[in-house]
């Protein structure tokens, strides 16, 4: 263990925990995926003490369930609208595994999986492919005119078209990139302010008392940014639905 | 210069973009503070509009940081 790198980019080394090669395809149980499962545990497990034992009067653990359950039903319920209440259910656990995926990440030695591009990549190509396929289904054809807003004179809807496609094919990199570089800024940033806690000798206060800072403004970033997350994935669920 | 040498530089240069992310975040902060305060009722509501101006104007500056960061470590 005495060659082990302790760089603050070492945090985010894939190790492979059980080694699984199927037909030439690496699927290896690593710490991300072990940590992908553990943050579906504890989804489950604060779930399951939540609603087990209902009562009219919610004790603590249920209350946290009910508040996270209205939080986000009430964005969805004001972005969306009814209709919208229908997706409902996915943007929760979206948001939910996102949070736990976070804050799990905190956790001194713990592995971050929102901190790997390809994680958020997944997560936000499948959103973007859902909502241009809720799109086509709810309005046909009709959908196209999200790229022209009815009413455009033509001079303005040679600029406007090519911009708004643009923009439409950039959500799904915007919404990776934004989650990664969050995460992957933050946990840097701890590890290189904790490196110069031993290096300054006894002024080591002062870096250390930042880490503790930074580590409250980290729990808040990861508990925005869960949220981000899962309000843009409304927003556009809204476009489709809509078509502004 | 050395290749090593200019990475540093460019990859410092590459972060000033990451000042206009820190004055937009400001302001959109700033501004949801004065509107929340000169009408509290509507202090929910704006804070979704809030947070999306937030997260919108903080991409900005993070495509900034990942240009950065790759041009730091490939």
């Amino acid at each position: 263990m005495a060659t082990e790198d302790h760089g603050p980019m070492a945090q985010f080394e894939i190790k492979s925990l059980i080694d699984l090669n199927v037909g030439g395809y690496d699927i290896s149980y690593t710490n991300s995926a072990l940590f992908m499962t553990l943050a579906v545990i504890c989804t489950f497990s604060l779930f399951w003490a939540a609603t087990h034992k209902r009562t009219m009067v919610p004790s603590r653990i249920q209350s946290i369930g009910e508040l996270m359950f209205e939080f986000v039903a009430g964005m969805v319920k004001e972005n969306v609208g009814k209709e919208g209440m229908r997706y409902f259910p996915f943007i929760f656990t979206l948001f939910v595994f996102i949070l736990f995926g976070n804050v799990l990440g905190l956790l001194p030695y713990s592995f971050t999986f929102t901190s790997h591009i390809i994680v958020n990549a997944a997560l936000a190509v499948f959103i973007f492919v859902a909502v241009t396929i809720i799109g086509f289904a709810t309005h046909g054809l009709h959908y196209l005119r999200l790229f022209c807003p009815a009413g455009t004179p033509l001079p303005v809807a040679i600029v406007l078209v090519p911009i708004e496609i643009m923009s439409y094919f950039i959500r799904p990199v915007s919404l990776s990139l934004r989650l990664f570089a969050n995460m992957l800024a933050g946990h840097v940033l701890l590890k290189v302010l904790a490196g110069f806690v031993i290096s300054l000798g006894i002024f080591g206060v002062v870096p250390f008392l930042a880490v503790g800072a930074v580590t409250m403004l980290e729990i808040m970033v990861a508990l925005i940014q869960a949220y981000v997350f899962a309000l843009l994935s409304t927003i556009y669920l809204n476009d489709a639905v809509h078509l502004h | 210069m050395e290749l090593e040498a200019a990475k540093m530089i460019g990859a410092g240069l590459a972060a000033i973009g990451v000042i206009g992310g820190g004055v937009g975040v400001g302001i959109v902060f700033g501004n949801y503070m004065t509107a929340a305060s000169r009408n509290p009722s509507l202090k929910d509501e704006l804070r979704t509009y809030a947070f999306l101006g937030f997260a919108l104007s903080e991409a900005t500056a993070l495509f900034a940081l990942v240009i950065a960061l790759i041009v730091l470590f490939t």
